[in-house]
């Protein structure tokens, strides 16, 4: 086991943020599952600003992680409220079906 | 020394706390075998949570019931955190823990049991997507990573381009001096501040939408209304009768 550098954390993150990214393609039926997988993608984003701020040692980029865990937490509750209203108007989370607007 | 593991190559190890003051008196060469042994531990804990952190990542798109999901979406979360108190970022470590654990998946957590959803059918067409999803990220993933290991910049490159906030420069010169949070707050009120507003906005916004969305006037419900209250007048509330002796009203 060598030394754990900036490359050690980037490839963590891009993992978390692939495996988000695959999230939201496979669940089609589900959009609760879409919405963790998009906390996902965005603690991937966290790690990787923060990882750069401690490589240039520049305290900004834990500052803008700091922003994005303020709209990723916002982002949720706003998502949740709205599955929630739509949930009380259809019936299911489907994203397949989600033609309110076709029809 | 834990931080000192990411930025060894470029710049001298941050002196933090006591255990580094210690050091200064022991012979040199077990303060080396010292620092072999942290390095170790280190990678140690890293291997441990860039595993669980994956792991629970592919639990959270892969798992059958939602309910599954949100739990291993709060190991992630966790596991995170670990690698942030590895990189140095106590804080928002913390914030993590206490934001995202605390709230976020709780609020989750609510929803998934509010709803009333067939969890069977959710996964149809798990399969169906799975060969164009995982190729997707395949290709992101390898792209990702070859971009981590093979990109490379030189030291005096990142020399130049650090930019140490005037409190981590305090922090080098002096071994006991503030903490991340304190550095972070320091930063964050000064030079940040109207990001810091900003985001009490967003947030205040995301408050309100949420609650808008979520309201609804339900009928049948008894509740005070002052205004009703206020208005009424004495001669509807009270009625004088004349009562008959051996009737009643």
């Amino acid at each position: 086991m060598g030394d754990i550098g900036l490359g050690h954390y980037l490839a963590v993150a891009a993992m978390l943020f692939a495996i988000g990214m695959a999230g939201i393609f496979l669940n089609r039926k589900n959009v609760i599952v879409i919405l963790m997988s998009i906390e996902l993608m965005l603690l991937a984003v966290n790690i990787n600003l923060v990882a750069f701020s401690q490589f240039l040692g520049d305290l900004t980029g834990q500052v803008f992680a700091f922003m994005v865990l303020t709209v990723a937490a916002a982002e949720a509750a706003v998502g949740l409220a709205i599955l929630v209203a739509y949930f009380g108007n259809r019936g299911d989370i489907s994203v397949e079906d989600a033609n309110l607007m076709k029809n | 020394m834990l931080l000192g593991a990411i930025t060894a190559k470029q710049r001298p190890v941050r002196p933090s706390g006591p255990r580094r003051a210690l050091r200064g008196q022991d012979p040199p060469d077990n303060s080396f075998a010292e620092q072999q042994d942290q390095m170790t531990i280190a990678a140690f804990a890293f291997y441990l949570f860039a595993f669980s952190a994956v792991a629970s990542g592919l639990m959270v798109v892969g798992s059958k019931n939602p309910v599954h999901s949100v739990l291993f979406l709060i190991c992630a979360f966790i596991s995170a955190a670990g690698l942030f108190v590895l990189m140095g970022a106590e804080y928002l470590a913390m914030l993590l823990v206490v934001v995202y654990v605390g709230a976020v998946a709780v609020l989750f957590l609510f929803v998934v049991m509010m709803l009333d959803i067939d969890f069977v059918e959710l996964k149809q067409g798990f399969l169906q997507y799975l060969p164009i999803g995982g190729a997707i990220a395949l290709v992101v993933v390898v792209e990702l990573i070859m971009v981590a290991f093979i990109w490379a910049m030189p030291p005096d490159e990142v020399v130049a381009r650090a930019h140490p906030s005037p409190t981590a420069a305090e922090v080098v010169a002096n071994p006991v001096g503030p903490n991340n949070i304190e550095q972070l707050g320091s930063v964050l009120y000064t030079d940040y501040v109207h990001y810091f507003q900003i985001a009490g906005i967003v947030l205040l916004v995301a408050m309100i939408g949420a609650i808008v969305l979520t309201f609804r006037v339900r009928e049948g419900v008894k509740k005070q209304d002052p205004a009703k209250q206020v208005a009424r007048r004495r001669d509807e509330a009270v009625e004088l009768v004349k009562v008959k002796s051996g009737q009643g009203i």
